[in-house]
């Protein structure tokens, strides 16, 4: 790796590997061998990703540490945080934006690395200030927010919650609760299963909690202002609770926008969510794009790790060195499918926001707004929903989950941007992709 | 107190000394803290207003949501997503 002068408006690469999380990094890894001059960025400060964020609050496994080190030996490895990418360029070539300036990155071959995000349903109260996504809290705790002597409610479904409890307990928190929706029978067929991947069953008992309930889920947050209470649903009954914080997450959602914005094909996924289909090797269904990790699929980030050194490998030297890995892939594939059949949203949860509730943050567009429309684009016409800074990402997801629509084609910019970066292609040949 | 390990920057017109490698997201916080409870949205680290004029803090805590876009050295940036460095200015809706 090299610290980089700053780039002209220009650069071409190798193999271009968008997202510096346990695929993408192992992407670069597996691909740097063969000599190839690689990119990687992550639009963090820092590599590792969501499950690996560095930070004051964090605690790296010495893999993460191995991995960045590996990767900071590479001379022909580029590491570009704080990086992200605006909108294609035109064939092989995106337009990318960092702190300070924009340009276009050419590239023989793309790896998508671009991870999940956290299914957050809106409920009453959702928007105050210290309701959080539950992998967000644990996020944000990483990057040193202060929760000593906060009183924390956990609530959503899936093993993030415990992962999070963790986090928060670590940095002085009081979890007064963790509420999973899946019922009892569900989360203890999940654990009976986790004897097949022992790492993951030592990893379950570190994070049992007296606190955890099952067949439990968040009703409202309330507060003046912030969030001062919760209530809890379970069998029926309702229960409030005095918090500090309600960090609430409903599993993980692939990011597939780049990949949908170049046009590869996706497949229904684990968990109901849309994924970037792909091949044994990786490949999507562009010609030399590949895509590896949880834009794939839900699957962790063992999984995420055998899918990126397959990509690397595929992308620079073919299929023969990419078999190695399949049996590794297929190993934790299963245990995705484990995840996937036990944590499983019930219908009930659609109906948890309120007609005044907000369902799209970005632009305050109420519950009750979005009863009359039919599909996004009538929501998007009528209401403004996911129309504002996010594009979508929040409440096209949660609208997918709740009114069972087709989330919103993904449009340039992908992430809000400068103009002066939005011009910088406005004057190369043969651009396409932007507005 | 200034060391190598910290650095320190001025949240809405404050200095303010953090671990280095600190979030924004989490110096918001930090600097909001002596507020808790003197008023509405006070105390948990405000980012932002909404359209209605809600107070918002940093929610999806991984650059998704936009609730903790603030003015970094006079660039509306993600605040979850930028680490502290000496010297910076952060203003984030009043």
């Amino acid at each position: 790796m090299t610290i980089e002068s700053p780039p002209t408006a220009v650069e071409h690469c190798d193999v271009l590997i968008i997202g510096a999380g346990p695929a993408g990094m192992a992407a670069a890894l597996a691909a740097a061998a063969s000599g190839a001059r690689i990119v990687i960025i992550d639009d963090n400060p820092a590599p590792g990703g969501q499950i690996w964020r560095d930070g004051p609050g964090a605690h790296l496994p010495p893999q993460a540490l191995r991995m960045r080190e590996a990767l900071t030996r590479c001379a022909n490895v580029r590491l570009l945080c704080g990086t992200r990418v605006v909108s294609l360029a035109g064939a092989g070539a995106l337009l990318l934006e960092d702190s300070k300036q924009g340009w276009v990155q050419r590239y023989d071959k793309l790896i998508l690395c671009t991870g999940a995000r956290e299914l957050l349903l809106p409920f009453p109260g959702w928007t105050l200030p210290g309701v959080t996504g539950a992998g967000g809290l644990q996020a944000l705790v990483k990057t040193g927010l202060p929760v000593e002597g906060e009183r924390i409610v956990i609530a959503g479904s899936g093993p993030l919650l415990l992962v999070a409890a963790a986090t928060a307990r670590q940095a002085g928190a009081r979890v007064l609760r963790i509420a999973e929706q899946a019922g009892l029978r569900a989360v203890a067929g999940f654990a009976a299963q986790l004897l097949r991947w022992p790492g993951k069953a030592t990893q379950a008992l570190g994070l049992a909690n007296a606190r955890y309930r099952t067949g439990t889920h968040v009703v409202s947050a309330q507060g003046a202002g912030r969030v001062e209470s919760v209530r809890l649903r379970h069998a029926g009954r309702e229960t409030e609770i005095a918090c500090d914080r309600v960090a609430c997450g409903f599993g993980l959602v692939p990011n597939t926008e780049l990949g949908r914005l170049l046009g590869c094909a996706l497949t229904s996924a684990g968990g109901g969510v849309q994924a970037l289909a792909v091949n044994s090797l990786q490949a999507t269904s562009v010609t030399g794009v590949y895509a590896a990790g949880e834009c794939t699929g839900i699957g962790g980030s063992e999984r995420a790790l055998a899918q990126g050194r397959i990509a690397g490998l595929a992308a620079v030297q073919g299929s023969a060195a990419a078999h190695a890995h399949m049996p590794e892939r297929a190993h934790w594939q299963s245990f995705a499918d484990q995840l996937h059949r036990h944590f499983i949203l019930p219908p009930s949860l659609k109906t948890l926001a309120r007609p005044d509730t907000l369902v799209c943050r970005c632009e305050d567009v109420p519950q009750a707004a979005l009863t009359g429309c039919s599909n996004w684009t009538e929501a998007k016409l009528h209401t403004r929903c996911g129309m504002g800074a996010c594009q979508g990402r929040v409440c096209g997801a949660a609208a997918h989950f709740l009114f069972g629509w087709t989330p919103p084609a993904p449009r340039p910019p992908l992430s809000p941007a400068r103009i002066a970066t939005l011009a910088s292609t406005a004057l190369l040949p043969g651009h396409d992709g932007l507005p | 107190m200034k060391t190598p390990d910290t650095v320190t920057l001025h949240v809405n017109g404050r200095p303010l000394s953090v671990k280095a490698g600190t979030s924004v997201a989490a110096a918001l916080r930090i600097a909001d803290a002596p507020r808790m409870g003197m008023g509405m949205g006070m105390g948990m680290g405000m980012a932002r207003r909404s359209v209605q004029g809600e107070a918002r803090a940093p929610f999806c805590g991984m650059g998704i949501c936009q609730e903790c876009r603030v003015d970094i050295d006079g660039r509306r940036r993600l605040a979850c997503q930028t680490h502290c460095e000496d010297g910076m200015v952060v203003e984030a809706a009043a």
